[in-house]
């Protein structure tokens, strides 16, 4: 039978260029009209170390990174060490036969042994060091019998038309590494049928720029960090054009009241970080559920707790969105589980923001947010719906801005409207504004008014729930084992599904929760209603869902798997774990 | 023609709950002097503060204000401003708000030139939290959490800061003088980019020390002495007086003055369209954005 998939490896030190080269062979694979995923497992250092990446490409949808490479590409002798006991049968390995040699006893059976001169070749074209990075691309294109027209193109994205001489070189230094591929062996007759109709290719975090665009946003302030950081460089870079203003400031703490400032004048407000961060924003966050402002505040998560490993992925922050602030405040905590939803529950968070005058959290992860996966053309055409606002030369006389009503939610106005100035404020405060904490706190009059305004913003949150999306089945009704995953778990835990269904004859279905907060308590249960038995999978150590789960409906699961070694959910780990638990 | 805006259309109906002869209620005079003798439209204006005595200001008068939390007025202040450019955004509060828990975002602000005016009641002390060390309190000073040999740190000096900083309007003030208050909180107010008005603002109940009188004794007025605000140098060795190199002399008035340096807001690319709060959400042209990731 025909593949239908490949898995593509390249790996090296930092500054060897493995991610950019990496990058260009995603690019040929999607313009080829495959569909997409990547993972690079990196290091927080910028030169020495090891790095690689991975891409897995198919003719079918994909659920996760994969496992086991079809062509490795080693740039260094440790990556040989590291990664040549892992090629697949009948693959290769690529590696500069001058400074590396494979060692066949580690080897699988029948993988080629690929030693090509890879400097030397690529110093025929340029000086550029990294040109050898080329020749070890054009092998691997020829391998898996890709058309060049992809890889020139790929090529002309990053040079341009400014330098073509660079194009050329790279060309020559691919089309030799293709040429070395042909004398040795030829490709790997995988059998893949190419469309060559291209396939857009991004990751989790241009997908929340773009959500934030379509949804009108006009303000981010960020400060550097990873995996959020290039959420910023890609706003930053579009921002101009867009009409939106990008500002790093000088901690997060300056990034979400700056956020905060801009909402309440009245521009759509986003601010992005991972928890180190996140941490910083806890207080202005609760400042926004007491003064009533809109904002979004995405946070993708990391390996904690601390610095932790800032580089790998981690599902550890979601008690902290719980818990951020002092005191009691409506939020709601939106978990994209894919790039799709990336878009749309960041655009949905802009409309609830201002709908419900609070800030939103939109909590995503490393392994979602760096990855590149191919994806459908988004619908931009999102609604924009931006709440009770009150109009500048409206009726003014009598306007309390925190006027008590049953949704919670009170006409807001912004600054500039004639007549209807107030004070927000981050004290507790009365109808109109105006202090209950400083000579008001503790008479019993403004006792009671303290208890009104908790309850009229609380109240909110029976909006939220109903506003928010509900949790989703997925997979058979009358299944053996139900998985509780959220977030980017979602992929490899459907594939683990998928495989067990096809190998085992197993059935697993899973329950996904895209809203975190306010959780859909009734519709979970529901949902949850005839499972014989649970499973949650999740990306921390106190299974975080799964406790929260509990709180909000009393449900407790069966059986936890918390991964939080800082690499993502394999598929393969979750069979096992399934496996383990059925039999 | 326009109405004028009687002095009494700026204040609110809410009244101070500083205590009986606190030097913030110079500065809001000063404030609502400043802002009637411009006539600017209440609406238009946004008063930003922090937590603490002076940062309950804001409610005192009719315009537009957000009182947010303790150090943080000045992004919030900015966020407002990038937002809408067009608004009069005025940052108030005190010492322990913008020198201490604060301070780094107020020198942030001051070498972004943002076109905002920030109003810092200094009385180098923490009234609110009942008399604690300020950044601002002087070496020695006994206070509640310095209770045996006083104070042993240097204290702040914010106008050495502010120069340094990039603020491009940089003066101190004193509630004992009203009238020369207001002028400064006005010509801050006209200047076009980060102006700085740190107020000596008498604490009566717990700063002993530094007193009216106190102060009385020894402010002097920079313009009285030929001060040229120009003069960068001149402006430092001003700024050391006090409390660096000695207590007997104090100037007030504008140590530092430059006029037309480009502000942030000049300068944002994000802002070449207008005000974002003007701008037409939603995306004009997706396809062609989309196809960038093909």
């Amino acid at each position: 039978m025909p593949k239908r998939e490949f898995v593509f490896r390249i790996g090296g030190a930092a500054g060897d260029g493995v991610s950019s080269t990496a990058e260009s062979f995603a690019k040929v694979c999607a313009r080829s009209g495959l569909h997409v995923w990547t993972y690079s497992s990196y290091q927080s250092v910028i030169r020495g170390g090891h790095v690689w990446t991975q891409v897995r490409a198919s003719t079918l949808p994909l659920l996760s990174h994969g496992e086991d490479p079809d062509v490795l590409v080693a740039l260094n002798p440790q990556t040989v060490d590291i990664h040549q006991g892992l090629v697949a049968e009948r693959g290769a390995a690529i590696f500069d036969s001058e400074s590396a040699r494979t060692d066949p006893a580690k080897a699988r059976p029948n993988v080629r042994s690929l030693g090509l001169p890879l400097r030397r070749m690529a110093q025929e074209f340029s000086k550029n060091a990294l040109m050898r990075n080329t020749v070890a691309l054009g092998a691997a294109i020829a391998l898996f019998d890709l058309s060049f027209r992809h890889v020139e193109s790929a090529f002309k994205d990053v040079w341009g038309d400014k330098k073509p001489e660079v194009v050329e070189q790279n060309v020559g230094a691919a089309r030799a590494g293709a040429a070395a591929v042909a004398e040795h062996g030829g490709s790997l007759k995988l059998g893949l049928k190419y469309t060559d109709e291209p396939r857009h290719l991004m990751t989790g975090n241009h997908a929340i720029c773009l959500g934030a665009l379509a949804a009108g946003c006009k303000f981010l302030a960020q400060y550097p960090m990873t995996p959020a950081s290039s959420i910023m460089h890609w706003m930053a870079a579009h921002a101009p054009k867009h009409g939106v203003v990008v500002k790093q400031v000088e901690d997060e703490l300056a990034a979400i009241n700056m956020a905060l400032g801009a909402g309440f004048a009245g521009a759509r407000a986003m601010t992005a970080t991972s928890g180190g961060g996140f941490c910083l924003m806890v207080e202005a966050l609760g400042q926004g559920g007491m003064t009533e402002t809109p904002v979004v505040a995405v946070l993708v998560q990391r390996s904690g707790p601390s610095t932790g490993l800032p580089t790998k992925t981690e599902q550890g922050d979601l008690n902290l969105a719980l818990g951020a602030g002092q005191g009691d405040w409506p939020r709601a905590i939106l978990a994209p589980r894919n790039p799709e939803e990336c878009f749309s529950l960041t655009a949905q968070a802009f409309n609830l923001a201002e709908i419900y005058q609070t800030p939103i959290i939109v909590v995503s992860d490393l392994y979602l947010s760096e990855g590149y996966r191919t994806v459908d053309p988004f619908d931009f055409n999102v609604p924009i719906v931006r709440g009770m606002v009150v109009a500048d030369g409206g009726e003014a006389r009598g306007f309390q801005r925190y006027r008590l009503t049953e949704s919670g939610v009170s006409p807001r106005a912004l600054p500039g409207a004639k007549g209807f100035q107030h004070i927000a404020a981050s004290d507790e405060h009365m109808e109109s504004g105006e202090l209950i904490s400083d000579i008001l706190a503790g008479v019993p009059e403004y006792v009671e008014e303290r208890r009104r305004m908790m309850d009229k913003r609380m109240r909110k949150l029976d909006g939220l729930r109903k506003d928010t999306p509900a949790p989703e089945r997925w997979g058979p009704s009358n299944a053996d084992l139900t998985l509780l995953t959220w977030g980017s778990t979602q992929g490899p835990a459907r594939e683990a599904i998928l495989r067990l269904e096809a190998d085992d004859g197993i059935k697993v279905n899973a329950i996904e929760s895209p809203t975190l907060f306010p959780l859909h308590g009734e519709e979970t249960r529901e949902l949850l209603r005839g499972a014989k038995r649970t499973l949650a999978v999740e990306g921390n150590y106190t299974g975080q869902f799964a406790r929260l789960l509990r709180t909000e409906t009393g449900f407790a699961v069966d059986h936890f798997y918390g991964k939080y070694d800082g690499e993502p959910f394999a598929s393969g780990e979750i069979v096992s774990k399934i496996l383990e638990v059925v039999r | 023609m326009k109405a004028a805006f009687e002095l009494q259309t700026y204040k609110s109906q809410i009244k101070p709950t500083w205590c009986p002869g606190c030097g913030d209620f110079a500065v809001l005079n000063a404030l609502q002097k400043a802002i009637h003798a411009m006539q600017l439209e209440p609406w238009n204006i946004v008063l930003v503060s922090g937590i603490g005595c002076s940062s309950n200001l804001p409610h005192f008068l009719s315009t537009y204000g957000f009182h947010s939390i303790h150090g943080r007025s000045i992004p919030v202040a900015t966020g407002i401003k990038l937002a809408n450019p067009d608004l009069h955004v005025i940052v108030t509060g005190g010492d322990g708000d913008g020198y201490g828990i604060g301070l780094g975002h107020t020198m942030h602000a001051m070498r972004r030139n943002l076109d905002i005016t920030y109003i810092v009641m200094n009385n180098q002390v923490y009234g609110l939290t009942t008399g604690q060390a300020s950044p601002t309190a002087e070496k020695g000073m006994k206070t509640k959490s310095t209770p045996n040999v006083g104070v042993i740190e240097n204290p702040i000096d914010p106008i050495s800061l502010a120069i340094a900083s990039g603020a491009t309007f940089v003066s101190r003030t004193f509630s004992g003088d009203v009238k020369n208050m207001a002028d400064i909180v006005q010509k801050g107010l006209e200047h076009k980019g980060f102006s700085l008005v740190d107020c000596l603002s008498p604490c009566v109940t717990y700063n002993k020390v530094n007193t009216y009188d106190w102060f009385k004794e020894r402010v002097y007025n920079l313009q009285g002495e030929g001060h040229d605000s120009g003069d960068i140098r001149a402006a430092f060795s001003k700024a050391v007086e006090w409390p660096t190199a000695q207590r007997e002399r104090i100037p007030i008035g504008i140590f530092y003055k430059v006029e037309d340096v480009p502000t942030y807001e000049d300068l944002e690319p994000g802002l070449s369209r207008g005000p974002l709060v003007r701008q037409p959400l939603g995306l004009e042209d997706p396809d062609a954005l989309m196809s960038e990731f093909l």
